[in-house]
């Protein structure tokens, strides 16, 4: 894998972004959304704006820096024959490259074709097919190329990316956990609604990052981060049935934004 | 000051009996007095530990009822007993007041010249909070916590400011949820030190009231404050009967739950037991259990960087022996097994706490079971290992 060096990188190996390193936002399969989440933060954008050069980020200026960058942050899934191309080149320019969002790290939504025939999809949507050049699948980014940072989640937590940025600005690991997102649950003080209202909460086994978002307010996890670093998808499956959950229900819950990741899709195979 | 209380005899303590009134004196007092009021409240469908203004907060009328993984919350029968306190635990504890999930330890501010400015730990006094209506056995963990805290060379001045603030009014338990196990771990059902004052709800319809009971000389004269009158022997042996009945419910004899004895001797020696990759096998490692037990303490800490680097801070935070970076050493995580990690937790609060503080990690309160999604029950893996032995 062949990475370029930047610009004024130290020579001994220290990884710390150089002063204003360049930052350019990339775009595949998606819907903009994580992208827009650096738009959102509002804020602290103009000091994203004074720390980074943003080289390239279309959603947010026309003007485009040719690489290498510094970080470049990656949006969405693999899904034509072009999107591979593409991703090796910008891999080739980009000394980190970090993945942003259910698509990016696990395919997206858009990983259900995963599970059906693309030509079925193609056909019933587009009156002259054969138009259409796509891949069978939706996949995720580490799939094609190394990846040196995920952030997961569908859209990203804007406090993680700017933690991510913050970290790499300044030199040190950024802390993004891989715990379950019961312990933010447990940390804002929310009483679990799987325990008080038998909601069927997949926050047990998805990973932390969205400050548990959906149980603070009543309503359960549907695991929009992905797997967390050990997830029991069985055992959860097998409370959720004991629950009164249907098969397919069960096979639908894990079968969301993550479908494509690997312990929800075989989980959800299990139910299928 | 003497410890007078002694459990199932209220005979020669510093008690008296406050109806109702007397109850929100207390409250409107300790207010006054400058102290945020922390007591059961019903939100979010569950019983939560909030601030309380007024007696109107409380959870009168309400029924909590628990079992492995299932907590409901209800209103009680209308023709029950006017309760105040019928809701058994909070979700959470005080630990949370006490121990925050989240805290700044130090943050260092860069200044012009580029020198770097230090400042330790939250300047601020810590609240004064003031705990209506704490369970015995969360008495009984704030004291296993005040021996993890405050006992050694590595005391924590932060728990330590908030610790003395605090005013804990315990209500003594007259009923036991089906998750709750105090009595066999000698916590309850009726507190026996560590309060200030004590309350025993008796639930008589025509006359509501509390045996109230000092345990400090702040809870006498919180106490000495509030219109009351003496505790007749029938107001004690109406409090005696009504605390009797948690005991007799949580009685095996009675289908109660108990802690089997000797537990810690039986861990030490069964650590490659089987038992713990078939727990594993349901056990999700969410963390619940820990992060509701009142008495683990677990943290890690966190650095946080401004964008421009000017300014950094370093936060402890709530961990859990569930989660895999708990045990990060260099090269990798040492207990990355589920069955390791549920085997951490409960040898950890059953046997090793002893070896390490002297007394037992659990205090029977029962929410490992009761908040654990698939209902792992710590009083049932305890038995399933005692009873495979014994095969
Ligand atoms: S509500 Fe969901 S995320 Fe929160 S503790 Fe319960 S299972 Fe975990
Ligand atoms: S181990 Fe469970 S029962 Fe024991 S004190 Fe902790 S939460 Fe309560
Ligand atoms: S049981 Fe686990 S989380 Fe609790 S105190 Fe022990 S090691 Fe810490
Ligand atoms: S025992 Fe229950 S609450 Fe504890 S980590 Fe396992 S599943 Fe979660």
């Amino acid at each position: 894998m062949a990475r370029s060096a930047p610009h004024d990188a130290k020579p001994d190996g220290d990884r710390r972004a150089p002063k204003r390193p360049k930052l350019a936002v990339w775009k595949f399969s998606s819907c903009d959304g994580c992208q827009l989440s650096l738009l959102d933060c509002e804020d602290e954008l103009l000091a994203v704006a004074e720390a980074v050069e943003i080289a390239y980020f279309l959603e947010a200026t026309r003007a485009r820096i040719r690489g290498p960058y510094d970080v470049s942050l990656v949006e969405g899934s693999i899904t034509t024959p072009d999107d591979i191309r593409r991703i090796q080149k910008i891999r080739g320019q980009s000394r980190l490259l970090v993945t942003i969002g259910a698509c990016a790290t696990a395919g997206g939504i858009q990983a259900l074709r995963n599970f059906a025939r693309i030509h079925d999809f193609v056909t019933a949507v587009y009156p002259t097919p054969h138009y259409i050049e796509t891949l069978a699948t939706s996949t995720p980014i580490h799939d094609y190329v190394p990846v040196d940072l995920e952030l997961r989640g569908c859209p990203i937590d804007k406090h993680q990316l700017l933690e991510l940025l913050s970290a790499l600005l300044n030199g040190r690991a950024p802390v993004l956990p891989t715990h379950a997102v019961c312990v933010e649950c447990k940390m804002r003080g929310v009483p679990c609604v799987a325990v008080a209202k038998g909601a069927p909460c997949l926050g047990p086994v998805t990973q932390a990052g969205c400050g548990a978002l959906c149980p603070a307010v009543g309503r359960a996890c549907y695991g929009c981060f992905g797997p967390q670093e050990s997830p029991n998808c069985s055992a959860l499956a097998a409370t959720l049935k004991a629950g009164g959950l249907e098969r397919r229900q069960i096979a639908h819950a894990f079968r969301s934004f993550n479908a494509g990741a690997e312990a929800f899709r075989r989980e959800s195979e299990v139910h299928d | 000051m003497t410890q007078r209380t002694h459990r199932g005899d209220t005979a020669g303590n510093d008690a008296a009996v406050l109806d109702r009134d007397g109850l929100a004196a207390l409250i409107a007092g300790l207010s006054a007095a400058g102290f945020s009021v922390i007591g059961p409240r019903i939100a979010d469908g569950a019983v939560v530990l909030d601030e309380i203004t007024d007696i109107a907060d409380l959870p009168a009328g309400w029924r909590v009822d628990q079992a492995p993984g299932r907590v409901e919350t209800r209103p009680a029968d209308p023709d029950a007993p006017p309760h105040l306190f019928d809701t058994v635990l909070p979700a959470q504890g005080l630990k949370r007041y006490l121990y925050p999930p989240r805290r700044r330890l130090w943050q260092a501010d860069r200044d012009a010249a580029g020198g770097w400015h230090l400042s330790d730990e939250d300047a601020q006094p810590p609240p004064a909070l003031a705990f209506l209506g704490l369970r015995p056995c969360e008495l009984a963990a704030v004291a296993v916590q005040d021996r993890v805290f405050l006992e050694g060379p590595y005391a924590d001045s932060d728990y330590a400011a908030r610790r003395r603030r605090a005013v804990l009014i315990a209500v003594n338990c007259t009923r036991a949820a089906a998750t709750c196990f105090c009595a066999s771990m000698g916590t309850g059902p009726r507190a026996t030190a560590g309060y200030d004052l004590a309350l025993t709800e008796i639930p008589d319809p025509d006359a509501p009231r509390f045996l109230a009971e000092a345990g400090s000389d702040r809870g006498r004269a919180l106490l000495a404050d509030l219109p009351q009158r003496s505790a007749d022997p029938t107001d004690r042996a109406a409090a005696d009967a009504a605390t009797a009945e948690a005991t007799r419910q949580m009685d095996p004899a009675n289908g109660g739950r108990a802690m089997i004895g000797d537990v810690a001797d039986l861990l030490r020696r069964t650590l490659d037991h089987p038992h713990w990759d078939r727990v594993a096998e349901r056990c999700l490692g969410c963390t619940n259990c820990t992060l509701v037990c009142p008495t683990c303490f677990c943290a890690t800490v966190e650095d946080e960087t401004t964008l421009d680097g000017a300014t950094a801070t370093r936060w402890r935070r709530w961990d859990s022996c569930f989660a895999v970076g708990f045990s990060y050493m260099h090269g990798g995580s040492v207990r990355r097994e589920m069955s390791a990690r549920y085997r951490q937790w409960m040898t950890h609060k059953l046997a090793h706490w002893h070896d390490q503080f002297g007394v037992s990690g659990c205090v029977g309160c029962g929410r490992c079971i009761a908040w654990c999604p698939v209902g792992i029950d710590i009083t049932a893996e305890a038995q399933a290992i005692a009873a495979s032995e014994e095969r």
